[in-house]
């Protein structure tokens, strides 16, 4: 067998065990397997404007994925994408409602000041790794709560003791009306190129610059990057930081395209925690990331209709999803099974 | 005749690629048994076969005459086989009982009994000669200790044939000498021994017989006393080997490397470099002698900006480098083979271009603007592959993937290549076989004739009489004296480097000579 056909195999097999084992739990639950993935499909598939929501829902992973992948790269964990997301959310929906300016400067005022956000609340892990030896993980999880609460307040405080910041102006706005108009008044948004871009850049960054170079060498051998003369910790923050600006970014993209605006909430989005997943399972590189927010991003949009469509309860479905995502995760299994399958054909 | 085990016709694949093919290995019991053949040549293949590692394609294994299948490494040590490995794989912060108990523990209603554990220990230690403390932690004893914590281990399981992986690798000539009367005590206490090395010295020494293995394919055994070094070398490489360095008169000129009175601290802020002088020359070779652990690694480290200087100053192309960033030391004409090629010396998981581009990635002609031309890191890369003999299957390879020698042919393709005016070049040859170490020796006096100046540091004494043109001996960070080497001998340096002056009294502070 050749290479080529293992690494097509490999993700096909093991979404069709995941979907059959996911299939047992439905039946051992008493429900119908066949018409909850039906249901499955449809809500991913059914009509243009699930078309739309589903693409709508990829958006933000592509980006929460790119951001740990990234960081990885490096030797870094960067737990703190939901945190970095949550800053960049609102200060996206800051500027889109505080200031009027026309649209030309105003949107991209408003996905650079996420960005911008995202990056800073990632610079603080980063500095803290790089001068005092404090490990990321530790700190970028504490963000995550400064950042939720934080941004509670500061939304309180804009609306006057409301949940809500009010709507952004329409100039910061990323809403498409040539997708409303082919996807049925979908919330797809223009932002998914945006997500697209950045995964161009992530790739451009890493496989054509000097910056990627040392960035890739300091992650894979810091002993031996500053023996050929790169400085490590510059290294460090800097990927802290770009890795925190794509969480940013995933933030805009909530701001200023799905919901137009920012609330209080009560917990994680999860998004930037999913993301972790996204990178995992795209093995950290720009288009396993689209590969593994796509799957994350349909299968959480389409199990959306499996409660109404085939009376199955929510909890099920986040079960079944999960085997999903689990068989899909462990790949090597199969991988594993394959090449034994293949060793003992050769012996042979 | 008895042996204790014999290995017949073995043969592995890996894919398409033979490692060991129709290899014959018969042990006695009680000698001494060296396997020798390059680095890459399926030493280590034919012996992770042995100790059940691999499953072999063909052949047949005997141990005491019957017919066997290890198919794990726990079959090896049930009959009686156990290996000394290269890299130990001791637990740095468990003690020595600790770690030779590890996944064998006695216990007493169900809690370790390390007691009786140590006692068994100690008196395994006295019997074999080895001296080992028991209760002594792995990361305070030294590499020449962690090593016989590695043979009790084998000989507490019970072990009555043991492997040893190329065990000289990385000890002192004294702990060398040790480990030989260890080896030919644990043969008079009825072990047998397969010595897994490409040093022929050694096997010389030692060995009662050679099976050499070159390029997979076994091509015989010899009785070593029948035998002389000359016939093993070519035995191992298939051609004739040339021993004796062959090089011109130096011809020095102005100074390259200037180290002035150099004081450097090591990481718990102790001096191991205590006041040290020394000048290298353009066009000459200096040889740095010494054991390891008198500052030589603090010294290279200081002088290459990976370690700051607490006082005294470096000068090289009289250009002040004291406490400059590795980066502006290598732009002012440094070219450093590092000692650990694996920490220092390559991103193992980088590919071979890659790494052929890590000193160069940030400058014309290899990047414009921050963007890396990747057609040139290969034209490079293809250009080092090609002249420094680096047998890889492309520059694509990822360096991990690469024989030892093939390693450091690249990083000194690497480092030459930039025309430094001063090559450092510490351990070069270190864990290499004949061949590549002969090739690199050439390397480094094609430089010197070229005008550059060489400073190398190694621990084989025979490497620093041959290649260089001076010696420095170090001891206790300091530079005790400076030597020809036509003028020296080898039982000279070894007394300077232990310390004692040419009259046999002890090299005493502030007596020591400055180096030109």
């Amino acid at each position: 067998m050749s290479n080529r056909l293992v690494n097509i195999l490999v993700p096909v097999i093991s979404v069709i065990l995941g979907l059959l084992v996911g299939a047992i739990v439905m039946l051992v639950s008493g429900y119908d397997p066949v018409k909850g993935y039906t249901a499955l499909w449809n809500g991913i598939f059914g009509d243009s404007y699930a078309i739309g929501e589903t693409i709508r829902q990829i958006t933000p992973y592509l980006l929460s994925g790119l951001a740990v992948a990234f960081a990885f790269r490096t030797g870094l964990f960067n737990i703190g994408v939901e945190g970095q997301l949550l800053v960049g959310w609102f200060a996206a929906a800051y500027v889109g409602v505080a200031f009027d300016l026309p649209m030309y400067i105003h949107l991209p005022f408003a996905i650079i000041a996420a960005a911008v956000a995202g990056g800073l609340w990632a610079l603080v892990p980063g500095l803290l790794k790089a001068k005092l030896q404090v490990h990321e993980v530790i700190v970028t999880i504490m963000m995550n709560y400064i950042a939720l609460h934080t941004t509670n307040v500061l939304i309180r405080a804009m609306s006057d003791g409301g949940e809500n910041t009010g709507t952004i102006k329409e100039t910061a706005s990323l809403k498409s009306v040539f997708f409303e108009s082919i996807t049925d008044y979908s919330r797809l948004h223009y932002g998914i190129f945006i997500a697209l871009a950045m995964v161009l850049v992530m790739w451009f960054i890493l496989e054509k610059t000097t910056i990627g170079f040392e960035l890739k060498a300091v992650g894979f051998n810091k002993n031996a990057s500053e023996y050929a003369g790169m400085n490590v910790n510059k290294n460090i923050i800097l990927s802290m930081v770009i890795s925190g600006a794509f969480a940013g970014l995933a933030g805009a993209m909530e701001a200023l395209g799905t919901f137009q605006y920012a609330s209080v909430k009560g917990g994680f989005t999860g998004i930037g925690f999913d993301g972790i997943a996204v990178a995992l399972l795209g093995a950290n590189t720009p288009l396993g990331v689209v590969f593994g927010a796509t799957l994350f991003g349909a299968l959480k949009y389409g199990a959306l209709n499996m409660p109404n469509a085939a009376d199955i309860p929510v909890e099920i479905v986040s079960i079944v999803i999960a085997i999903i995502i689990f068989f899909v995760a462990c790949g090597y299994v199969i991988r594993y099974f394959l090449e034994k399958k293949n060793k003992k054909k050769e012996a042979k | 005749m008895d042996y204790v085990i014999e290995m017949l016709g073995i043969r592995k694949e890996f894919g398409s690629f033979v490692a060991n093919d129709n290899i014959t290995l018969q042990l006695k019991k009680g000698e001494i048994h060296a396997l020798l053949g390059e680095n890459g040549a399926g030493k280590s293949t034919l012996m992770n076969v042995l100790f059940g590692l691999y499953q072999p394609e063909a052949g047949e294994i005997k141990v005491n005459g019957k017919s066997v299948k290890i198919t794990d490494p726990n079959v090896a040590n049930d009959l009686g086989i156990g290996m000394v490995h290269q890299h130990f794989m001791l637990v740095e912060k468990f003690t020595v009982t600790e770690n030779i108990i590890l996944g064998n523990e006695l216990t007493k209603s169900g809690i370790i009994n390390i007691k009786d554990a140590a006692k068994k220990i100690q008196s395994l230690s006295e019997m074999y000669g080895l001296e080992v403390d028991p209760y002594a932690k792995i990361e305070d004893i030294s590499v020449g200790m962690q090593q016989r914590v590695e043979i009790l281990k084998t000989l507490y399981r019970g072990a009555e044939i043991l492997i040893f992986d190329e065990p000289t690798a990385s000890l002192t000539p004294q702990e060398i000498h040790e480990l030989i009367q260890i080896m030919k005590r644990l043969i008079q206490e009825g072990k047998s021994i397969i010595l897994i090395t490409h040093k022929l010295q050694e096997i010389m020494d030692v060995s009662d017989r050679v099976t050499v293995i070159r390029k997979g394919e076994g091509i015989g055994t010899v009785i070593t006393k029948e035998t002389n070094p000359n016939e093993l070398a070519s035995l191992m490489v298939g051609r004739q080997v040339d021993f004796t360095t062959v090089k011109d008169e130096a011809n020095p000129t102005e100074e390259s490397l200037v180290v002035n009175n150099l004081v450097v601290t090591d990481y718990r802020g102790i001096e191991k470099v205590k006041g040290l002088n020394l000048t290298v020359r353009k066009g000459e070779i200096v040889g740095i002698a010494g054991i390891d652990g008198n500052g030589q690694s603090e010294l290279i480290e200081s002088i290459t900006g990976l370690r700051k200087v607490k006082s005294g100053s470096i000068k090289i192309n009289g250009q002040d480098v004291t406490n400059k960033k590795p980066r502006q030391i290598t732009e002012a004409g440094v070219g450093h083979i590092p000692q650990d090629r694996h920490k220092h010396g390559l991103v193992m998981d980088f590919s071979i271009g890659h790494n052929i581009a890590l000193q160069t990635y940030y400058a014309p002609p290899i990047s414009k603007n921050g963007i890396i031309d990747y057609g040139k890191v290969s034209e490079l890369a293809q250009k080092i592959i090609k002249d420094y003999d680096v047998r890889t299957q492309g520059e694509e390879t990822l360096a991990r993937s690469l024989s030892g020698g093939n390693q450091q042919k690249a990083i000194i393709g690497r480092e030459v290549i930039r025309n430094p005016e001063l090559l450092i070049a510490a351990l070069p040859t270190r864990g290499l076989d004949v061949g590549a170490i002969e090739f690199i020796h050439q390397r480094l006096i094609e430089q010197r004739d070229k005008g550059k100046a060489v400073l190398l540091l190694s621990f084989e004494l025979d490497e620093v009489m041959n290649v260089s043109d001076r010696i420095a001996v170090i001891y206790d960070g300091q530079i005790v004296d400076t030597l020809q080497p036509k003028d020296t001998t080898e039982q000279e340096l070894g007394l300077l480097m232990a310390g004692q002056h040419k009259t046999g009294k002890d090299v005493k502070q502030g007596e020591q000579q400055h180096v030109e």
